[in-house]
């Protein structure tokens, strides 16, 4: 059963003179690791905004079209009902933490919910566990790194255990290791939890390989939505300029070569090297 | 910076730390009225000393010689004032009785500082959120104040990175006369208070998307909970209360010129 | 030319950020500083105009002592181009936006003009001329700050994190317009620790970590030394990912552009075949 699921979803924030997002339907299962990406200014922030209801609870403007997430209509639930289903974290690690101390900041959506002291720090220990912070517990967010930000925010929505996690370009602050970091906390979520996660992210040739389900976006729309090692493949998503993998590149560009590596398109430096590897064994 | 340095708690443990923000809070009240009640030097003296090992025992030591240090301009302008209105009263001659008068008065002063400095070095700005949102405080008030502490620090940071942006396109602050120099300010207010609306509206997308308003009633983390250290000390602060009210009522306090002949 | 010597630079508030730098930056260099968060990146190049001076060792730029001139003064030789755009736009137009270093620095008004517009032009942002800045979307704006710092034509240009949120073609754009910078004679330093814009721009890569410089020398022999990059939070480009697995085929290690993978790959391939 899809999880979200959108049908001529278009939307207008107030004011505007187009819509950010255009007719768009697409179909996330649950369980997935859904990838969004396209150019900036296509709105993948702001079908993000539509899971949780921020879009139109909190942005008003006019929405058109249906959205279920959850098996809850979007349009007819508050914010706060959202957020025990879908947990949203945002591009500034900076701007998502309010409290003074890590634990408060991931008790924070619970207290917010009223859930009793007791379960309360049981879910808090169990979010700071999962997410590898759990000796950085009683920092303050400013001794902290970007990375460390980013997890408490992960841990933070992770507390009121969603079914689903939506990241918006968690990394963009993030130095390579610990951006390589988040990814593989929230990939683990994801292999071991179930919970399904949808990133929206520039950067592929660090996320590519760990999705299931690749949308990309051009000009508020859905261009192209399907199996990563399909969808990236394609030329057009080339034409959308999307920074598609290296390896990914130099596998076509050797196609066009006529350097036949055999199976899918690769989208890690690992799936790469292994096909050259046998190509070479039986040249 | 070293104003907001300040600011930024440091998290350190210790007995004082661990006490019950509400008791410190009494604690330093008491210690003010008790300050207030006499107005010879020499108990005033005691109530500085016996506060002295709270102190160390916090360790606070450099902390609070810090603020004490900081006191010492508005110390000596009570002194000043207080000596020469005696001064004067006493016919414009110098009296051991109006020197003891003026330095009572400030060592007044200097106790209200350092029983409250106590206070506010040994509370973490969480701890006092936390009082206040359990002395029944609104909420949203004890939210905003902790919001507030934790925004301070990145706000300077981020009004120096304006600055220095600004700088590195020539703009020289301290040039031109005072409408300049005022004018000057604007290259950096503006970009200030656009992404200062900017992380407002960025902080309400994550409040919101973490049940901001979900239930009336907000449970909390923590609980503060009166321990036994914590009847302790208010133990001890009711007993300096009682003493002081006892000596007050009882006792005749010897003047400066009395202790001194005693010596002679 | 920029010199620094042995340079320490410690923030009031005890945090010792550079400890003992050391390096020249040649005239017409294009230099990538990278390095995990908090390595003492930016702390090094706002020492380059001066906005930090060292608490021991020295600056020099074009051998004059950063310490002996305002940073205005430096500022004409060394243009730098914050991470975030919303740090410095505060004009009602893009145009008065661009002209405000032009002012400070006491340029006459038709040069201004001319400067202005030539700046506009260079980004390609000759339609927003009378648009408020705060009205255009992220990737502009951060347009708008390079045309604002690039009107007075600085010799040397800095720019921090350049490609943070920039989708796959601003970053081309970027490259492109860095590639003019240098073929212009311009020195470019970019901090940044985006690894694949810096395979793709291939210059000479400083690594940091803990306020030291720990590397240096051209990218495609920094990015694929693993063990050099894992100690500055880095992880190598994928292309030298691919090249590092197959080392034990005997393939060179030293490849970080697709198109010389390519040809590494078209020989081994073909040799095989013969």
């Amino acid at each position: 059963m899809a999880i979200i699921e959108t049908r001529n979803l278009t939307y207008t924030y107030p004011g505007a003179a187009w819509p950010a997002i255009k007719d768009v339907s697409i179909k996330i299962e649950k369980g997935e690791f859904a990838l969004i990406t396209g150019p900036s200014g296509c709105g993948k922030t702001t079908l993000c905004r539509c899971f949780n209801g921020l879009i139109p609870h909190f942005y008003q403007g006019e929405l058109q079209g249906e959205i279920m997430v959850a098996g809850l209509r979007v349009q007819e639930h508050p914010i706060y009902e959202m957020a025990t289903h879908v947990g949203l974290v945002f591009q500034n690690p900076e701007n998502q933490l309010f409290a003074l101390s890590v634990e408060k900041d991931v008790a924070f959506g619970l207290e917010n919910l009223g859930t009793p002291r007791e379960e309360i720090r049981k879910r808090v220990d169990w979010a700071l566990e999962l997410t590898g912070i759990y000796e950085l517990r009683e920092r303050t967010p400013t001794e902290l790194s970007g990375g460390q930000q980013q997890r408490v925010a992960i841990a933070s929505v992770l507390a009121m255990q969603p079914e689903v996690i939506v990241l918006d370009e968690p990394t963009s602050f993030l130095d390579p290791l610990g951006a390589k970091k988040i990814f593989e906390v929230i990939y683990e979520l994801n292999r071991k939890l179930g919970i399904t996660v949808v990133l929206v992210e520039h950067r592929l040739d660090l996320t590519a390989k760990y999705a299931d389900h690749i949308i990309i976006m051009d000009d508020g729309k859905v261009v192209l939505d399907g199996e990563p090692h399909e969808i990236l493949n394609s030329d057009q998503a080339r034409l959308i300029g999307v920074g598609i993998p290296k390896a990914t590149r130099l596998y076509q560009i050797l196609r066009t070569d006529e350097v036949k590596l055999g199976g899918k398109v690769p989208l890690s430096s690992e799936e790469m090297a292994e096909k050259i590897r046998e190509a070479l064994k039986h040249l | 910076m070293s104003f907001f340095d300040g600011l930024r708690f440091r998290r350190v443990t210790s007995p004082i730390h661990n006490l019950d923000p509400r008791i410190k809070f009494v604690y330093a009240c008491i210690i003010f009225v008790i300050a207030i009640l006499f107005w010879e030097l020499l108990p005033l003296i005691v109530l500085f000393i016996i506060q002295i090992p709270f102190v160390v025992v916090a360790g606070v030591k450099r902390e609070w010689a810090r603020s004490m240090k900081g006191a010492v301009f508005l110390a000596s302008i009570i002194f000043l004032t207080n000596f020469i209105y005696s001064f004067i009263n006493a016919g414009y001659k110098v009296t051991l009785p109006s020197l003891e008068y003026a330095l009572a008065m400030t060592l007044r002063f200097l106790v209200l500082v350092e029983s409250f400095s106590i206070f506010f070095l040994t509370t973490s700005p969480d701890h006092l959120g936390l009082a206040l949102e359990q002395t029944h405080v609104p909420y949203e008030f004890c939210f905003a104040f902790t919001t507030a502490v934790r925004f301070v620090p990145v706000l300077a940071e981020e009004a120096q990175t304006i600055m220095d942006a600004q700088k590195a396109r020539g703009l020289e602050l301290e040039k031109g006369n005072f409408l300049k120099r005022v004018r000057n300010y604007i290259p950096i207010l503006i970009p200030l208070i656009v992404s200062a609306i900017r992380r407002s509206l960025e902080l309400a997308e994550a409040m919101e998307s973490r049940a901001w308003g979900a239930a009336k009633k907000r449970t909390n983390l923590y609980v503060l909970k009166l321990r036994r250290e914590d009847f302790l000390f208010a133990l001890i602060t009711i007993g300096i209360l009682a003493a002081a009210i006892f000596i007050r009522l009882y006792f005749r306090i010897p003047h400066l010129e009395e202790v001194l002949a005693g010596f002679a | 030319m920029i010199e620094v010597q042995d340079v320490y630079f410690t923030y009031p508030s005890g945090v010792e950020a550079l400890k003992g730098v050391s390096l020249t930056i040649q005239d017409g260099e294009f230099v990538a500083i990278m390095g995990e968060n908090g390595a003492g990146k930016t702390t090094l190049v706002k020492h380059f105009n001066g906005l930090l001076k060292p608490t021991r060792g020295k600056v020099l730029v074009d051998g004059v002592e950063t310490t002996k001139v305002s940073v205005a003064t430096l500022a004409r030789k060394v243009g730098f181009v914050f991470q975030n755009p919303d740090h410095q736009l505060f004009s009602e137009t893009v145009e008065e936006e661009i002209a405000f270093a032009l002012k400070n620095f006491g340029f006459s008004s038709d040069i201004i003009e001319k400067r202005v517009t030539w700046a506009l032009n260079l980004l390609g942002l000759a339609q927003y001329r009378k648009t408020s800045p705060f009205m255009l979307s992220g990737g502009e704006r951060k347009r708008v700050a390079l045309a604002s710092v690039l009107a007075w034509d600085p010799k040397i240009l800095i720019l921090d994190e350049p490609t943070i949120g920039q989708d796959y073609q601003q970053k081309e754009k970027l490259r492109q317009f860095i590639l003019q910078m240098k073929a212009q004679e311009k020195t470019v330093v970019i901090v940044t620790h985006d690894v694949e814009f810096v395979a793709e721009c291939n210059p000479r890569v400083l690594l940091m970590r803990g306020g030291k410089i720990v590397a240096d020398g051209e990218a495609r022999k920094v990015l694929t030394s693993p063990a050099v990059l894992e100690q500055a939070s880095i992880v190598p480009p994928q292309i030298a990912q691919i090249f590092i697995q197959l080392s034990d085929l005997g393939f060179q290690k030293e490849v970080i552009d697709v198109y010389e993978a390519r040809e590494i790959l078209l020989k081994a391939f073909g040799r095989r075949k013969e």
